[in-house]
């Protein structure tokens, strides 16, 4: 999961003030479910400077709050890794449960929510000590993991069982279930803490859910002409540095949508490369970076703009996005 | 949309949302239950074709355990249980009585493996609701149609369509079509002439096939097989491809690789159109594949998963219509609301003409996925789901 899409939005607001003169060079990695590596990217050149090797079947990926390591899902491995963003070597191995596919850090910065795809479960992982806290039992796999800004909630969406879990961070213990569209993939916080989003593969839909009653409050639904609807499959999402806008990956329809986050239309299309799964804003908010994991590059959107700006190839099959400042 | 709490009190929200209490055990043992019916008839098989692939004793049955053990997972959550009713039989007399002795019982969502006419004769009764996985006869769909008696399982009509689309989008035109001598065999022929027919291909050859393959085990058993594809491919009109129709699978395989041109095969055996195979890995089905393997032991087979497909199918009707009374989940079944999510990257639903679950065809190799139905460019009004099998405007079905 990009880790950017949890940083308080304090922090992706200073990175805007920032925008359009020369803002410094970030750090992009991009995780390659087929080949196995991490692509590390130089935000400024867009050119792959390092290749990590890293666990089997490589896709959810986190940095830490400090941004030193880097937590990469290694599903067929049944473990996370520990990439030092300095040395880019695994310098560590962390217990994971099995088949880890997404990933989310606590403010804390110590607890990893870890969604265990094969096994119903939730792993609550301690970074520092690498040691399991705790396993949260919860539909049928569990993908999608949001945690609330405030640390208080940990949103999980289990695919087959098509319902966003409200865990209670503190406890462990689910608070709420909420039935969504099919194939629940990723749940996304509003960085005010007070509704979160979850993007339905397989339903084509946006559902939004607010945290005063864990009702949904409201629904997003695609349409792109010429494009049939089964290939609508909404799973990637990011906001824009100001939390206005929306951006949303469509899978197969090789679009990134736009939508408005108050009125909740959808704005813009961009035609992006080919199944985009996921996606991370540039620390200075200017860019969004996306992983296509068909045509295998990383599509770079000028936000301002509005268009595709560059298409940069990285490994094979290149699935989750994080930027380091 | 439903929002489920733990707070042990029942509200009903604005769109039909119930609140439920969380998982406990106690709960858990009074949460209402939905009893679900597995209904097969299973004939001796007769020797498989290879030695690779014995014919499971449990196939079917397995991928409906999946199915409910999922449903059962998401029960937890939603305050309901599943429960699971076997009957598997290999003596036909047997059929009926333990239908009724599911229907006794209140059991009146049955998924059903069974023959075409054991099937009619299982919708005669009104109280059953069958939910068809093991026959893919077209008269089902149409002229034979029932409104209680639903098609999980494709039809042959879809298999044979998601197959000319591809041979069109390949412009592989010619096809030698070679039909074996089972009933089966026959309809499946039909149904690829039909196909051919509808996407503008042409059968330039169409032979039957009566040799019989059980020389295979003898020695030298494949000279005379290669000898008698040779003799039955020879002097054919230029084709691109050769189709065969053999589903009990028999002699299909004899065929590869002895033809007089090299020419590849496709159909029953060679480039196979399919629900499901244990090639296929996209959408996430590697989950699914991953979990029956650790349950069975083995690969999921076609049959598995149009069993385990029914289950979902009642789950997220039971889910969706927060029930467990059979009327309210069948209700839920045929309403324009229904969809369930199939590892095939497109929701799946029943359509209303002939309650046939539309969803996309595999297009499997042995050992790889080729290709998808429908292919791109085969456009619909509605879905181009429908682009495969009996469309609305052509239904014979009058039942629904």
């Amino acid at each position: 999961m990009p880790r950017i899409l949890t940083l308080p939005a304090a922090l992706l607001l200073a990175g805007a003030l920032l925008a359009g003169n020369g803002a410094r060079a970030e750090t992009i990695m991009v995780s390659n479910e087929k080949d196995n590596t991490i692509s590390v990217l130089d935000g400024e050149t867009l050119k792959v400077v390092q290749t990590v090797k890293v666990g089997e079947r490589p896709r959810g990926i986190v940095l830490s709050k400090d941004g030193r390591f880097l937590y990469v899902c290694a599903g067929d491995s049944d473990r996370v890794d520990v990439v030092d963003t300095t040395s880019w070597k695994v310098v560590r191995r962390l217990p994971s449960g099995s088949d880890p596919e997404r990933a989310a850090l606590h403010p804390d910065g110590r607890r990893l929510y870890v969604a265990n795809e094969d096994d119903n479960l939730v792993t609550v992982v301690d970074v520092e000590r690498g040691v399991v806290l705790q396993e949260i039992p919860v539909g049928v796999e569990p993908e999608g993991m949001g945690l609330s800004p405030d640390g208080r909630y940990v949103v999980n969406t289990s695919e087959t069982t098509n319902m966003a879990h409200v865990i209670d961070a503190g406890s462990g213990k689910i608070i709420a279930n909420v039935l969504v569209g099919a194939r629940p993939r990723y749940a996304l916080w509003q960085p005010d803490g007070k509704r979160f989003w979850v993007s339905s593969e397989i339903g084509g839909t946006l559902s939004l859910i607010s945290a005063d009653d864990w009702k949904v409050v409201g629904q997003v639904s695609f349409s792109i002409p010429g494009v049939p609807r089964e290939a609508i499959q909404p799973v990637g999402m990011a906001f824009s540095a100001d939390a206005s806008k929306l951006f949303v990956t469509l899978g197969p329809a090789n679009r990134v949508a736009v939508v408005d986050v108050a009125t909740r239309e959808v704005q813009r299309m961009l035609l992006v490369g080919q199944r985009v799964w996921n996606l991370a804003l540039s620390a200075d908010g200017s860019k969004l970076y996306t992983t296509n994991g068909v045509s295998n590059d990383l599509s770079v959107v000028d936000i301002e703009a509005m268009r595709v700006t560059r298409s940069v190839p990285v490994g094979q099959a290149p699935w989750g996005v994080v930027v380091k400042p | 949309m439903a929002v489920l709490r733990p707070s042990g009190r029942r509200a009903l929200l604005a769109s039909a949302l119930l609140a439920a209490a969380l998982p406990t055990v106690a709960a858990a043992e009074e949460a209402p239950a939905l009893a679900i019916g597995y209904l097969a008839l299973k004939l001796p098989r007769q020797l498989p074709s290879t030695l690779i692939e014995p014919p499971p004793q449990d196939e079917g049955l397995q991928g409906a355990r999946l199915g409910l053990k999922d449903n059962a997972t998401t029960g937890r959550f939603t305050g309901q249980r599943f429960t699971l009713e076997e009957h598997r039989t290999e003596a036909a007399e047997e059929v009926m009585p333990a239908l009724r002795d599911m229907l006794g019982k209140g059991i009146r969502l049955i998924v059903a493996d069974l023959p075409a006419d054991m099937l009619l004769q299982a919708a005669a009764e009104p109280q059953a609701v069958l939910l068809n996985v093991g026959a893919p006869d077209d008269a089902l769909r149409n002229e034979a149609c029932r409104r209680n008696l639903f098609h999980v399982l494709p039809s042959r009509a879809m298999l044979t369509d998601a197959l000319a689309q591809y041979l069109a989008v390949k412009r592989w035109r010619n096809l030698f079509l070679a039909a074996g001598p089972g009933p089966g065999d026959r309809l499946y022929a039909e149904a690829m002439r039909r196909a051919a027919k509808k996407f503008g291909l042409r059968i330039v050859a169409d032979k039957p096939w009566t040799h019989d393959p059980g020389a295979q085990r003898t020695d030298t058993g494949h000279m005379s097989i290669a000898a008698e594809a040779a003799r039955f491919t020879q002097g054919a009109p230029g084709y691109d491809i050769l189709v065969v129709a053999d589903e009990t699978d028999d002699w299909g395989e004899s065929l590869a690789w002895r033809t007089t041109d090299p020419r590849p095969v496709a159909g029953t055996q060679g480039l196979v159109p399919t629900i499901w195979s244990p090639v296929h890995e996209q959408w996430g089905a590697t989950q699914l594949q991953r979990r029956f393997r650790a349950q069975a032991g083995r690969v999921m087979t076609p049959l598995d998963q149009a069993a385990w497909l029914a289950l979902r199918a009642i789950g997220e009707a039971a889910v969706r219509s927060q029930s467990t009374e059979p009327e309210k989940v069948i209700a839920y079944l045929r309403s324009p609301a229904f969809e369930v999510a199939g590892f095939k990257g497109a929701k799946l639903s029943f359509r209303d003409w002939d309650n046939q679950l539309r969803q996309p065809i595999l297009l499997a190799g042995p050992r790889s996925l080729v290709s998808v139905s429908p292919q791109p460019g085969f456009q619909h009004r509605t879905s181009e789901l429908d682009t495969l099998g009996a469309d609305r405007p052509e239904t014979q079905c009058h039942a629904s």
